[in-house]
């Protein structure tokens, strides 16, 4: 049985669909890439898991019960993390702050959580009495993912992580994903670097005109013609 | 230049009132986005409070404040959840609008219940401290040094606590709090617990400086509002800044002009800090 499945989603942002008839699933421990077009529904699809958009018909299911139209504190609660393309700290909080608000539903005691965060990012352990504001974009995502991992979900949403960041940077983010996929936590991700984000990927979906176009392994996509010619730059 | 010193002490008494009103608007404002224009009533509500519990019931001074501060924000909290929750996705400008409402009918509550005429908490006249040529009121002293308790407790709340944190992490991005899993409308309920302590205490420092009044609040309004936008709407610390300002200037500029055009002073403030930093003297968030 899949981590998380989308069976037949059609909904938006209240308006016209955006989303019509996307199917969608995560293994666990898995790597799954969203590309397509600009307008092709990619956030959109990973919102509607988050319960951000208004689903009009269709199911979302995590480790097997229906998540479709839960309140997002619920669906934290049941272990996923969604880590937003933009906006995604808090500017005036510091670091280790931010990190807090990560954990805000947890009941338990997550203090050796932060270890394992800095562990995984060390820039931040120096920086953890700075204001998010003040870090560098590639800093920020790791505050952003770092955030998302307080809760030690086991699915981890990320929008086009890589969006603005200096070419530098982008192959440091695919790292992290890689890194943090390895701590044993599926990831989904959307992203705009198509290339890239398959090579690490284990399976990737194109979506255009919200629904599924191709879905197949990271490999075989990157291989496929039909692909390169639209989104890999020929 | 004793009289100039004697006026900035008056006016760190005036703007210790008027930055536990501002206070409450900026964190309000913060989380919520909209101006609420009931908080001059609330700081009314909080100081007839106040006159409840120490004159009409007769509790001890150190007792009645915090009863009435609590009373307070158990009012803020109920209108909050009968009133304005129903509106929270509305658009602000109807929000401000029904808090506009809601100043009339707290301050016409007041005026029903305690009549219009003037009160006091005690009568007879206290005689000031003198400290060669400056006086100052023995009552200076507790609303001076209750703002700065309150004002360090807050800071410590926001600092120290996961819900101030909250509070800070919902001011700064509300987006983001709701994806963390941050519960917003706890959130909310802790900022009207707040503004309203800190609304009492305004009241009541202000009834303890002057008198009781069912426009006292309304009145101040202007200022308190001056300060926070002074300070730079939506933060907290801004207002200290805000109110400080705005209270010294008030009271030295009754050195020059007509004591009775006080107000305008903090309008010409609040006017020039629009034009030449929009974004207040601390910054305001974006």
């Amino acid at each position: 049985m899949s981590l998380l499945a989308i069976e037949d989603l059609y909904g938006g942002y209240g308006g016209a669909d955006i989303l019509s008839g996307v199917h969608l699933k995560v293994d666990a421990g898995e790597i799954v890439v969203i590309i397509g077009p600009n307008g092709a529904g990619k956030s959109t699809a990973m919102k509607s898991v988050f319960g951000l958009i208004k689903v009009r018909q269709g199911r979302i299911t995590f480790d097997g019960k229906d998540i479709t139209r839960l309140p997002t504190q619920e669906i934290v609660r049941h272990g996923i993390c969604y880590v937003p393309q933009t906006n995604n700290v808090f500017g005036s909080l510091t670091v280790h702050e931010n990190l807090e608000m990560g954990a805000f539903v947890r009941r338990d005691n997550y203090a050796g959580q932060f270890d394992k965060v800095y562990d995984l990012f060390p820039p931040l352990r120096e920086r953890r009495n700075r204001p998010a504001g003040h870090l560098s974009g590639g800093q920020r995502q790791m505050v952003a993912m770092g955030r998302a991992l307080m809760m030690e979900p086991r699915l981890l949403l990320v929008d086009e992580p890589t969006a603005g960041l200096a070419p530098l940077f982008i192959d440091q983010i695919f790292h992290i994903v890689k890194d943090v996929n390895r701590l044993g936590i599926a990831v989904l991700m959307v992203e705009q670097n198509a290339k890239k984000a398959l090579a690490i990927a284990h399976r990737g979906y194109v979506l255009t005109l919200g629904r599924n176009r191709h879905e197949d392994t990271g490999p075989n996509l990157l291989a496929d013609r039909e692909v390169a010619e639209m989104f890999l730059g020929g | 230049m004793i009289e100039f010193i004697q006026l900035v002490l008056y006016g760190v008494v005036l703007g210790s009132i008027i930055t536990l009103g501002a206070i409450g608007v900026s964190l309000v404002f913060g989380i919520l986005r909209f101006a609420h224009f009931a908080h001059g009533d609330m700081m009314t509500l909080g100081a007839y409070f106040g006159f409840v519990c120490y004159v009409t019931i007769g509790l001890p001074f150190w007792l009645s404040f915090p009863v009435a501060a609590l009373a307070a924000a158990g009012v803020a909290v109920l209108i909050d959840q009968t009133i304005y929750k129903r509106l929270r996705r509305s658009d602000p400008v109807i929000l401000l609008i029904s808090a506009f409402g809601m100043a009339l009918i707290l301050r016409s509550l007041v005026q029903i219940i305690w009549g219009p005429s003037n009160l006091v908490y005690a009568s007879g006249i206290q005689l000031p401290i003198r400290f060669g040529e400056l006086r100052i009121k023995e009552d200076h002293f507790y609303i001076v040094g209750g703002a700065l308790v309150l004002v360090i407790g807050l800071h410590l709340f926001l600092t120290r606590t996961t819900m101030g944190k909250a509070m800070r992490a919902m001011a700064d991005n509300v987006d983001l709090a709701r994806i963390s899993g941050v519960n917003t409308e706890k959130v909310v309920i802790w900022t009207w617990i707040i503004a309203g302590v800190m609304a009492a205490a305004a009241g009541i420092f202000l009834a303890m400086d002057t008198r009781l009044h069912p426009v006292m609040g309304w009145r101040i309004l202007l200022s308190v509002f001056a300060a926070a936008i002074v300070g730079g709407i939506g933060r907290p610390y801004g207002a200290i800044a805000g109110g400080m300002v705005i209270g010294i200037s008030e009271e030295v500029s009754t050195m020059f002009i007509n004591p009775s055009y006080k107000a305008a002073v903090s309008f010409a403030i609040l006017v020039a800090v629009l034009i030449y930093k929009p974004t207040g003297i601390i910054g305001a968030r974006r």
